[in-house]
């Protein structure tokens, strides 16, 4: 609701302000920590009281920390491989899912959506140890495949969120779609696709993010260490080398990280527009 | 080409949970002939754009059947229908230029690329898309609601479909526009010789552009009939008070005879209106003796009884005047008798008649109509 007293509307506009800086300090502050931690020596990681800032700037870290997390190349190549893969699969199946429950009427519809929706309450601990047994009956364990081939059966969140967004372009538009001579594929990779583009690139990028950062699947499936991935290659810092060299540690998170904050900022416009699904008129 | 024949057709909507199931078209049955412009016209709600919608294919019938060229469509997908549609809301691809909104029909027909750029370009130059401003190659958003309209008819045009279908496509136009592309569509169909079935609330625009008109309420057809049929010989009271503006007088009365003569007396007042029938109406209302009616009559048939020579002294009778409204070229004059309420419409600019006033007004009978005043049908 639009505020009529401007003196109210200044106040109101600071309040959010002062409340985002806020937010953004405490989720920016172990981001600074790690960038800061991974330029210090050793020694000064630990120290007390914190240092915020290294003495001298340990540039050398990086290198080292490449080296010593082993093959570090391999493993970006796995995560990268990865996270394509599921990104590909996940917008993919999701958007076709998602106008199957969006645009075609079919009896139970929304109770199979709802069913859908209550898929996603269930934590994945639950699951862990049927879904390893599955996978281990069709013997992909050790392979990259229980690590992919799910992407491509869709997700019910982003099932949720491309429905939203799909339900949101004008019935019109289909419509005259059909008139014009489209049968349903048509519509929903010719219009469809096209107009949701904010909504698929955001499904995109927090899959990218998820399949990139996940420690525990392939933690769980994979076995030889030639197909371990950037997020499984970390932990080698913590176990290999007895105790912890935090320095390093830090310097391959930072490197890992990178990518994705990369690629947030070149996407962040049509990203939000992805997740304020509004915008049709 | 072609000629749509629908018959007793019937639309229900499942009413969601608890509601009852909503009948929103009920036997309807008529010919859209070959290079007509039909009009579906109707207050809203009335069913006009389910039943466009069951001939584009966008809706499923409940029964009846639609003929198309006397092949049976109704479940024939839209796409192999091969009729155009114009959206109330134009419904242009918001991620297309607008030659590839116009020429994505006829790709998907796969129609030559020489000959797609030929129709796309000659239909833009009908509708004045290339001049002043070539918009071609602008998206629909960069346009105002005048050329997205324009453009919608396009997409339809260049498809040379069947028929056209329009569902209130000038319903977002400013009053100006409106007038504007109602001629332009006049004009484009006589230029196309096209069948085109095309609905609207508006009475106004129903009336110019029709070849002949439907008028729905309730789901049910009305009447079917040309404009000047509908405006002079409405079926019912329902049609008679739709059409036209402002609407036709209605008088409700009882029909007597007195002598060699007819009489139609107002009911429920000590001072009525008296008018004395002549001719056919004499002898259609000598049919209703002793019985109630309802008199229609248009506001341009009531007249100031001083402008005439020689006003008919059976047919008019004295009034109050209430209201006095100068629309420009003439003036309506609202009336009291003592049980209605009455409009005239006067020919002159300027208002001379007094409010207050009683007054004497003559009624063209030759041109009135009566209903039942139970079914409400014309007698
Ligand atoms: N999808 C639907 N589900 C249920 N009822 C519907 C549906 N579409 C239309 N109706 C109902 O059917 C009736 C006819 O609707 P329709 O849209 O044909 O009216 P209309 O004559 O085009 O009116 P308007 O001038 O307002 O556009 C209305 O009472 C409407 O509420
Ligand atoms: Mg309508």
């Amino acid at each position: 609701m639009p505020d009529a007293d401007p003196i109210a509307r200044h106040r109101n506009r600071w309040f959010a302000v002062i409340l985002l800086v806020g937010f953004s300090i405490v989720f920016f502050l172990p981001f600074a920590w790690m960038v800061s931690t991974s330029l210090k020596p050793l020694n000064e990681t630990m120290s007390l009281p914190p240092r915020w800032l290294p003495s001298e700037p340990q540039w050398q870290n990086y290198p080292d920390a490449m080296r010593a997390m082993g093959p570090f190349w391999l493993y970006a190549r796995n995560s990268l491989m990865l996270a394509l893969l599921n990104v590909v699969g996940t917008v993919a199946s999701s958007a076709l899912v998602a106008y199957g429950f969006s645009r075609i009427e079919w009896r139970g519809r929304d109770s199979v959506f709802l069913l859908l929706l209550a898929t996603m309450m269930i934590p994945f601990p639950v699951v862990m140890v049927p879904v390893y047994t599955l996978f281990r009956e069709l013997g992909w364990i050790g392979t990259f495949k229980p690590l992919w081939v799910p992407a491509f059966l869709a997700g019910a969140f982003n099932v949720f969120l491309l429905r939203q967004f799909f339900l949101s372009i004008p019935k019109d538009l289909t419509e005259a779609a059909r008139m014009d001579g489209c049968g349903e594929f048509r519509i929903f990779w010719q219009i469809i696709l096209p107009l949701a583009k904010p909504a698929l690139l955001t499904v995109a990028l927090f899959q990218f993010m998820a399949t990139w950062n996940d420690f525990l699947g392939p933690l769980i499936f994979l076995v030889r260490q030639e197909q371990f991935t950037l997020a499984l290659g970390l932990q080698n810092f913590q176990s290999v080398q007895g105790g912890t060299a935090w320095h390093w540690l830090m310097a391959a998170s930072t490197l890992v990280v990178l990518p994705v904050v990369f690629l947030f900022f070149l996407t962040q416009r049509t990203f939000i527009r992805g997740i304020s699904t509004t915008g049709f008129k | 080409m072609a000629e749509i024949v629908i018959d007793n057709l019937r639309k229900v909507y499942p009413g969601a949970k608890g509601q009852p199931d909503k009948v929103a078209v009920e036997g309807a049955s008529f010919t859209i002939h070959d290079k007509e412009f039909l009009v579906l016209v109707g207050p809203s709600g009335c069913g006009k754009t389910t039943t466009l919608r069951m001939i584009a294919g966008l809706e499923d019938i409940t029964s009846g059947s639609i003929r198309l060229d006397g092949r049976l469509i109704n479940d024939v997908a839209p796409k192999d229908r091969d009729l155009a549609m114009v959206f109330q809301n134009y419904a242009l691809y918001p991620h297309m230029t607008v030659y590839r909104n116009m020429a994505y029909a006829l790709e998907l027909r796969r129609v030559p690329k020489d000959d797609i750029r030929r129709r796309v370009e000659n239909a833009a130059k009908l509708l004045g898309l290339l001049e002043p401003d070539n918009l071609l190659e602008r998206k629909p958003k960069a346009l105002s609601g005048g050329q997205r309209q324009r453009v919608a008819l396009g997409r339809a045009i260049v498809r040379e479909p069947k028929a056209f279908l329009f569902d209130e496509p000038l319903s977002n136009l400013d009053a100006k526009m409106r007038v504007e592309t109602r001629a332009e569509l006049s004009r484009l169909h006589h230029a196309l010789q096209a069948t085109m079935v095309y609905v609207t609330h508006d009475q106004v625009e129903a009336m110019t552009l029709a070849d002949r008109i439907v008028v729905m309420n309730g789901g049910r057809i009305q009447q079917i009939a040309p404009p000047l049929e509908v405006y002079h010989r409405p079926a019912n009271l329902f049609v008679a008070g739709f059409i036209g503006s402002p609407r036709m007088n209605t008088i409700t009365g009882t029909v007597t005879g007195e002598g060699d003569r007819v009489i139609f007396t107002e009911k429920g007042t000590d001072h009525p209106i008296r008018l004395a029938m002549r001719g056919d109406l004499a002898r259609l209302l000598e049919k209703h003796l002793g019985q109630e009616v309802i008199l229609g009559l248009r506001p341009e048939h009531l007249a100031d009884a001083r402008d005439l020579t020689d006003p008919d002294p059976g047919a008019t009778f004295e009034a109050r005047v209430d209201v006095v409204e100068p629309v420009g070229a003439e003036t309506w004059v609202y009336l009291r008798s003592s049980a209605h309420q009455l409009i005239a419409r006067v020919p002159h600019a300027e208002p001379r008649t007094d409010i207050g006033h009683t007054l004497h007004f003559t009624a063209d009978l030759s041109r009135a109509r009566f209903f039942h005043p139970g079914t409400g049908e014309s007698l």
